[in-house]
């Protein structure tokens, strides 16, 4: 355990839950990440499309203040240095874009959202991308660097 | 536009379509504070919890501990209510069954996470942040959304 850092996770798992708790009591909707980018891309004009759009800017807008805060408060992937980083990047970003459409949710509308409703198919959903991510982090950084 | 035989919902008004996106907005930046501060804006807190073979580094568990537990009290709440606060309805996810599309997309989804530790949210916010390595990755992503579209050959629900 060498980067267990239990209350800074506690406390901004608190204020994630609390956004989504705005969504959804406020507006009646539920926060997914995936949903709302995706949505946006297909309806890019509807009646949803501005308040799906001041979402991400919400959003955007945290990681601009956020690096100006802190700059190692956004970290760059652990896995790829050098040539190997932009491919590994744009292979990662199209199985997550096209899973999570594919799924109908990713972490935060079927890991947070979905579970608290006690949604099977959230669960479901959430412990096959645990897996499937750790079986991945497994092959890339043990199996493929020789590490134990 | 022609007149519907059905009563239907109505279409928004302009104010509650502002409300709706202050609402949104202030969802967003709570949201992505939390994702900041909890640390799962860096990749590597990410993988560090994937990584149970390896320095394992369950903040992320905790994460969702507290993300759910606030969550799980607000839908309790929402659940009493006939509506939320500034819209006409909830708009819950139609229950449906566990199929191969929801589990074969989660575990697509699951790879390219694993591979890099962005999901979604992290993602963007690292775009605000100015991460070259995020912009890449929300690009593909974006693509990757509007490839599942076409392959479904149908509008997304």
């Amino acid at each position: 355990m060498v980067d267990f850092t239990p209350v800074p996770a506690l406390l901004g798992g608190v204020l994630i839950g609390l956004g989504a708790s705005v969504l959804l009591l406020g507006g009646g909707r539920i926060l997914g990440v995936c949903g709302i980018t995706g949505s946006l891309l297909d309806n890019p004009s509807d009646d949803d499309a501005g308040w799906r759009r001041a979402f991400l800017i919400g959003l955007v807008f945290t990681g601009l203040a956020g690096s100006a805060f802190s700059p190692a408060l956004v970290g760059v992937p652990v896995l790829a240095e050098g040539p190997s980083l932009v491919p590994m990047l744009v292979v990662g970003g199209l199985l997550v874009g096209f899973g999570t459409r594919m799924a109908n949710g990713c972490t935060s509308g079927h890991g947070v959202c979905g579970i608290a409703r006690g949604s099977a198919r959230s669960l479901a959903a959430t412990a096959t991308f645990m897996v499937t991510g750790g079986l991945t982090v497994y092959v890339v950084h043990h199996v493929l660097t020789g590490a134990p | 536009m022609s007149v519907p035989t059905l009563p239907e919902p109505s279409p928004p008004t302009d104010a509650q379509k502002l409300r709706m996106r202050g609402v949104a907005l202030l969802a967003g930046v709570l949201f992505g504070a939390g994702l900041l501060i909890s640390g799962m804006t860096r990749p590597a807190k990410v993988v560090g919890f994937l990584d149970v073979a390896g320095a394992w580094d369950p903040s992320l568990a905790l994460v969702m501990v507290g993300a759910i537990g606030v969550y799980a009290v607000a839908a309790r709440l929402a659940r009493r209510r006939d509506r939320p606060i500034y819209a006409d309805g909830f708009q819950w996810p139609t229950p449906r069954d566990i199929d191969g599309r929801l589990i074969g997309g989660s575990a697509l989804f699951g790879v390219g996470w694993g591979l890099v530790g962005y999901c979604p949210g992290p993602a963007i916010v690292g775009l605000g942040a100015g991460s070259m390595s995020a912009a890449w990755f929300c690009g593909a992503m974006a693509l990757g959304m509007v490839a599942y579209r076409f392959t479904a050959g149908r509008a997304a629900p």
